[in-house]
Formats: C-alpha cells, structure tokens, sequence
C-alpha cells in the first residue's frame, strides 16, 4: 500500500533512534564545549601576556584554527594520528579532540577580549589589596569577564552543535548514519522515506540550536546595559 | 613523504581545487544577492515577506549545511525534483549564506544613525537618493569586514560538499588515503591546497577592511556613547 512516508517514523524505535543518534553528536560538542571553556579561559590569559614569544605562539595556533576547515582537522587527526602515532582512534574521540582544538582557540579569543575589556584600574585595585596574579583573576576579573562572556560562549556552543554533523564523514554513527540505516530497512515498504527522514533531522537540529541562539540574543541585550 | 607521488596526483588537487572555487563563488554570489533583496525586506519592514524572511533566516542559521545538503541531495529526489550534486552544494551554499549576507547587511543599515536620515531629508534629499546617496554607502563601509568573515566561512564551508558525492579536495583526499594509503601525502597536500586557496582571501580581506572604514562619522556608537 502506498502510504504516507512519514509513517516510517513512527514504526518500532525509529524516532526515539534517531534522537539518540542526534545525542551521539550533542555530546560530543557539550564535552568539547565543557574542555574548551576551561582551557580558553587559560589560553585567555596566556594571550594577555606581554611576552613576544608567547603571542606569537598563541597567535599562530589560533590563526592556524581558524583558516582551516574544522573538517581538514578532522581529517588530519583521524587519519594522521592514526598511522603516526600508532593509535585506533575512535572517530568520537577523534572529535571531542578537534573540536576542543578548535573551541579552545574560539573561546581563548573571546576570553583575551573580555580580560583586555576589563578597566586596568581593577587589576591595580586588586594589587593593591595585595592579591596575587591568581587571587586577582579569581576574585575580581573573572567574575566581570563572565557577563560580557556569557552571549559569545553560547553562541559558539550553537556553533560548535552545527559543526559536530561533520563527525558522520569520519565515520561516527550518529543521527544521519542512523538515518540512513532506517531508509535502507525500509526501502521497499517507504520509498519516500529519505525526505521524510533528512527532513526530520533537520527540523531536530533547528529544534536543539533556536533555543541557544535565542539565549545567546537575549543574554546579549540583557547584558547590554 | 612521497615526492613523486605528490607531483603525480598534484593535477587531482587542482582540478577539485578549482571546482570548489568555482561552486563557492556561485554560491556566494547567489548569499550575497540572498542577503540584500532579504535584508532590504526586512529594512522596509514588508508584511508577510519580513516574517517570511525571518522565519528563513533562523531555520538557516540553526542548521548545519551538511544537513540541508542531504535534504537537497537525497530528500528532494522524492518529491521529484532531482538535482545534480553540483547545483544541490550552489543552493546549499546560498541558502546557509544568505541569512549570514542578510545579517551583515542589516547590521550595517541598522548602523547608521537615524541624524543621518534627518540630515538628508533637511537638504532636501528624497527617501530613495538619501538610500542611495547616504545610508547605503555607509552601511556597506560598516558590513564590508562581515562580508570578508562571511566569505571566507563559507569557503571553508565547502569542505563539506565531498557528503554529496562531488569530487572536491576533502574527496580527492579520503580518495587517495583509501586507494594508496598514502596518508601523509594526501593530508599534506589537502592542507596546503585549503592554504593556497585561503590565505590569499584572509590577507585580501583585511587590506579591503581597511580601505573602506571611512564611515565613522554619525556612528551610533560615538553618537550616543
């Protein structure tokens, strides 16, 4: 009988499958969002340093980042990790490296512009109260920074969700790999199941990035005054 | 590494080279005419046509393009249109590029201080030569570094349209890594080619970023700041 496609969905698991598929890739870009804001913060700071050596380091890492499609990464430490170094990477693991790579040099960038936003009269106040490089940072500019860091670092996690669809092309399994698993088990019955399917995972992408975008805006002009 | 191999296969890596320019330039000329005729819509504050526009642009922008590259590629095929993998990465291109086009229009328009409105009509200039003569100028001049960023995120963009079975660098690549294993070369090569084909673009971009700042006076940001 010839039914409407989107039928397949709902047969078995199939929805609740391609949910879990689209986790697959969530996680990967919560965990490499969770390393990135940490170490951004660190390569942050290091960014601040008046120190030659030190910028043109930070520089270069994150200009190298940056020009470089996050696929060509991909592919470089999926593939080059794994004749060099002698390690079967996961292409998960694969993934959580790169995009925390590439979300570290993301946010490092926004975090030297927060720190350099933040009037110097507060580093002196707080020297002056005698805190240390590190109380100074903890106590006093971190806290400031956090506000001004809040829309730019959801944003990025938005971005960093969008990006994460790159992994099927290394070979996770995720929302589309399961995807197409679901069209290929039910070529014959659904013939149309490929635009019902790709349809539905683009609306679940929309469905999980919107509310981050929208909080992101709504984070911006709140904080605005 | 492989000298010989690399001068061998060094002809593949053009021609997808070439191929992936000449689809990103189609793609984002189509984003850029995208992104005017919908930015004006949303300048001019057309009903129905704006929350068309609106409702374009945050689907667009809050979804991956590898996902509506498979939704074009393999989803539309049953509903009768049938397109070419070629044409499916020019419309993909421009439907993720357009809404970012329309943003950095619209920023710039938004930039322009409504004094500068007042001051034209007070000349006695008319709505469209003060459009034309007034606003215009200055907002390009204020969306011209959006439009460098938004160009080059595109170009990486590319990367990703290997998915829809189009022989470009990622795909000559995977190719000879998964014929030849020869990882090194081919990874090599595929950087280098991304290089060549971005560094040019990122160093032209800010060479026009600095020849057009000349709109700074009447600056929202001066004005009320």
């Amino acid at each position: 009988m010839q039914d409407l496609g989107i039928q397949v969905l709902f047969q078995g698991r199939n929805f609740i499958r391609l949910w879990e598929g689209l986790w697959v890739t969530l996680r990967i870009a919560v965990i490499a969002m969770g390393l990135s804001v940490l170490l951004g913060f660190l390569l942050g700071m290091l960014m601040t340093i008046q120190n030659r050596t030190v910028r043109c380091i930070t520089r270069l890492y994150l200009e190298t980042v940056r020009i470089l499609p996050q696929l060509v990464l991909l592919f470089l430490v999926y593939f080059g990790a794994a004749k060099h170094l002698g390690l079967n990477i996961s292409g998960e693991a694969a993934a959580i490296i790169v995009f925390t790579f590439w979300g570290t040099a993301e946010m490092g960038d926004l975090v030297r512009g927060a720190l350099i936003a933040t009037p110097k009269h507060q580093y002196e106040s707080a020297g002056g109260l005698g805190m240390n490089r590190w109380q100074t940072y903890f106590y006093v500019i971190i806290p400031q920074t956090i506000r001004r860091l809040l829309p730019p670092a959801v944003n990025l996690l938005t971005r960093m969700i969008k990006t994460t669809s790159l992994v099927v092309l290394i070979g996770v399994v995720e929302v589309v790999k399961v995807g197409k698993q679901i069209i290929d088990a039910s070529r014959y019955q659904t013939p149309t199941a490929a635009l019902w399917i790709y349809g539905v995972i683009f609306i679940m992408y929309f469905i999980v990035c919107y509310p981050f975008s929208r909080l992101s805006l709504w984070l911006e002009k709140k904080y605005k005054n | 590494m492989d000298l010989e191999f690399m001068e061998a296969h060094l002809p593949l890596y053009i021609e997808a080279a070439v191929l992936t320019l000449r689809i990103a330039a189609a793609g984002i000329l189509l984003a850029f005419l995208t992104g005017l005729i919908t930015s004006i819509i949303k300048y001019l504050k057309i009903p129905v046509l704006m929350q068309i526009v609106n409702a374009y642009i945050e689907l667009s922008r809050n979804t991956p393009l590898l996902i509506q590259l498979f939704f074009l590629y393999f989803g539309l095929p049953k509903l009768g249109v049938v397109l070419s993998s070629e044409s499916c990465a020019i419309i993909g291109l421009a439907f993720l590029g357009g809404s970012y086009m329309s943003e950095a229009f619209r920023s710039g328009l938004d930039n322009v201080a409504e004094i500068q409105t007042q001051s034209g009509l007070s000349l006695g200039f008319t709505r469209s030569q003060i459009f034309r003569h007034i606003t215009l100028p200055q907002a390009v001049s204020t969306s011209v570094p959006l439009f460098c960023a938004n160009i080059i995120f595109l170009i990486k963009e590319t990367s990703v349209f290997s998915a829809v079975a189009l022989a470009d660098l990622m795909f000559v690549a995977k190719d000879l890594i998964g014929i030849y294993y020869k990882t090194d070369e081919a990874l090599f090569m595929l950087v280098s080619a991304y290089l060549v084909i971005l560094l040019p673009i990122s160093v032209i971009a800010s060479f026009v970023e600095r020849k057009v700042r000349y709109a700074g006076f009447g600056d929202t940001s001066t004005v009320s700041g």
